[in-house]
């Protein structure tokens, strides 16, 4: 154990985590309904990869180890009058499910509270240990 | 020294533990085959009671958790239940802390000889 993680840090860094997450999650809706003019150039949902960092068997934190694009398909939609479309009349909606991300954000809020929770008790515990016996 | 303060010392240290590895569940609530962990308090304290060195004590005392309603991703974090759990375990800290308190107390005045 050459730099044992305190509670502070476990929760400090899955606080971090879940950040990432909502900004990923606000990225991709400010996305959703951005037109792009081919299928490779459209815009694909970004997910975080979370990842349990050990440092001994008592005591994990977590870690977003990369951001991947989602393998959600662009929708090509028939828009003839949009300047970004192609020769054909077609445009390419980014790949986002917009449910799903509504879904991501709320459980990513939610996450973020309870680990702020942890946080606090922990503060408090420490605290109070700290002036036993004054 | 550990005749003065009893138990409590070691059942502080082990609450202590515990709340570590409760802590480490709720932040890993999101990544995906993470298994959750706790300590079985009750046979931890009583394995240190019985001379086991504290450290030996927590690790064979700990499980993993089995989840009420298995997720997808192989995460077993639930985290009403870790809530709970880690509420619960703060609570019984705080009282361990009092009860040590009282002992410090009792010193103290035996000390000042009131």
């Amino acid at each position: 154990m050459a730099n044992p993680i305190s509670i502070f840090e476990v929760s400090g860094r899955a606080m971090a985590a879940q950040l990432t997450r909502l900004n990923t999650t606000a990225s991709n809706m400010a996305n959703a309904r951005s037109v792009a003019r081919s299928e490779a150039e459209a815009f694909r949902a970004l997910k975080p990869v979370f990842r349990t960092h050990v440092d001994s068997p008592d005591m994990s934190t977590v870690d977003v180890e990369l951001i991947i694009q989602s393998d959600t398909q662009p929708k090509r939609r028939h828009d003839p009058t949009n300047p970004m479309a192609d020769p054909e009349g077609y445009v390419w909606e980014a790949g986002v499910d917009e449910a799903t991300e509504m879904i991501e954000m709320i459980e990513a809020a939610r996450q973020y509270q309870n680990n702020v929770q942890v946080l606090q008790t922990a503060k408090s515990l420490i605290l109070e240990t700290i002036r036993m016996g004054k | 020294m550990d005749k003065i303060f009893g138990i409590y010392g070691d059942a502080l240290a082990l609450r202590s533990q515990r709340l570590n590895m409760l802590a480490s569940n709720i932040a890993n609530a999101a990544t995906p085959h993470f298994k959750a962990r706790d300590l079985d308090f009750d046979k931890a304290i009583a394995s240190v009671l019985d001379g086991t060195p504290l450290n030996d004590s927590v690790a064979s005392n700990s499980r993993y958790r089995v989840p009420l309603q298995p997720a997808m991703d192989g995460n077993t974090v639930e985290l009403s239940t870790e809530q709970t759990l880690f509420a619960e375990n703060a609570v019984q800290y705080r009282s361990t802390l009092s009860f040590l308190e009282g002992r410090l107390g009792t010193l103290r005045r035996a000390m000042k000889g009131e």
